[in-house]
């Protein structure tokens, strides 16, 4: 199954109003979007839906779905005014500030286990394994294409910075390895933890929360205006990575999983305590030593992706607290 | 002759070595590296010894000197 899941890309999910209803008919039709309705919520299901298919034509795009509309300038202009009303709604949500080793440092700080919320935490203490199917399918959308947005800043950044980040790149990509590409150990345990391993298999599933995510990195990766806030992003992932996925390992231990199963995660404790070393070091620092003034984009970043990251979680437990599924579409198990 | 290594000390946390390596632990037993870069712990509380594990973080919020309670 897995050659043809790599090669099975999804189809173009279901609209969810009348923004992507308009879009996803025009990438069906091959026409130009008519009759384009106004941006209403930036981060509602119809826009952040829309967003994330019309960033998809940049990554592996819509089968019956012609490649060149990734250049289509109408659709870019769609994708243009979302993108204007997430950054409006995002730059005046988060607090500015220029201060980056003092936002690094409370990201490396973390709560004394007994203390810590989120989802991991939940998972680790009381999460069925139900609930740890739907976090993985939430995830899907991101690691199935995992370490993708960022390799778009690679080509942006002064030579020591993008040294570094490629050295983590790499390791995201197996290291030579096609086995150890991490996307591709994201979907073994899918198939392990029986769920489906198709690129985009959850798209309909996944609520806004969920989206909006991968849509950040995907702005931020898009724009070489916003270089800082990739890489303050990136950051942000690999630093708070390790003991997250430590959790993980050890969630689906407890829920017993076996250790195949968990070896995702279990690879990032260790690769990620890596890659955290070479963002800091290697990244953040010399990048902000040639290009200062982006220093106030680098924590805009990090405080726009953990919001985000925060808004998701708080999805995710709000819903499981209710018993009821965070997602779209309660899972069906194969 | 062996290439020339890179290793440094990050001073707050782990030893970086750069390229592939085989760690010899107090045990006498050898564990292989493949990666780019291997981080090995330092601090002994690592779960993953002799690996990083980002165990020697902070485990609280910062105080600030002078802030009691």
């Amino acid at each position: 199954m897995t050659a043809l899941a790599e090669r099975a890309v999804s189809a173009l999910p279901a609209p969810r109003g009348p923004l992507s209803a308009c879009v996803l008919a025009a990438l069906r039709d091959g026409g130009p979007p008519r009759d384009l309705p106004p941006v209403r919520d930036p981060y509602g299901e119809d826009e952040q839906l829309t967003l994330y298919c019309l960033y998809e034509l940049h990554y592996r795009g819509f089968p019956g779905v012609d490649a060149e509309r990734e250049w289509d300038l109408d659709l870019l202009r769609v994708r243009q005014a979302l993108e204007r009303e997430f950054r409006t709604a995002l730059r005046a949500e988060v607090p500015a500030g220029d201060d980056v080793e003092q936002e690094i440092a409370g990201l490396l700080t973390e709560p004394a286990e007994a203390d810590g919320t989120g989802v991991s935490y939940h998972l680790l203490r009381t999460g069925e394994p139900w609930q740890l199917r739907e976090y993985l399918a939430h995830r899907s959308l991101y690691h199935l294409k995992e370490a993708d947005p960022q390799a778009w800043v690679i080509p942006r950044l002064p030579a020591a910075a993008k040294a570094a980040l490629v050295t983590v790149e790499h390791d995201e990509y197996g290291a030579g390895d096609p086995e150890r590409v991490h996307a591709r150990m994201f979907a073994a345990m899918l198939r392990s933890t029986g769920l489906d391993d198709g690129y985009g298999a959850y798209l309909d599933s996944a609520p806004a929360s969920t989206l909006a995510e991968v849509n950040l990195m995907s702005l931020c990766g898009l724009h070489r205006a916003l270089r800082g806030a990739l890489v303050g992003q990136f950051a942000t992932v690999e630093l708070t990575s390790s003991p997250g996925s430590d959790r993980l390992v050890r969630a689906m231990d407890r829920m017993g999983f076996p250790a195949a199963a968990s070896a995702f995660y279990a690879e990032h404790v260790e690769a990620d305590a890596v890659h955290e070393q070479l963002m800091r070091r290697g990244v953040v620092q010399p990048l902000l030593a040639e290009e200062p003034e982006l220093a106030s984009d680098v924590v805009f970043g990090i405080r726009a992706s953990t919001l985000l990251a925060e808004r998701f979680g708080d999805h995710l437990l709000s819903a499981w607290a209710n018993g009821r599924t965070s997602l779209r579409h309660t899972l069906s198990m194969g | 002759m062996r290439a020339r290594s890179r290793v440094e000390i990050t001073g707050e946390g782990p030893v970086l070595v750069y390229g592939a390596a085989d760690i010899v632990t107090p045990d006498g037993s050898t564990v292989r590296s493949e990666r780019a870069v291997t981080a090995l712990c330092t601090c002994r509380r690592s779960r993953r010894f002799p690996f990083c594990d980002t165990s020697h973080r902070d485990r609280e919020r910062r105080r600030r000197p002078g802030a009691e309670k």
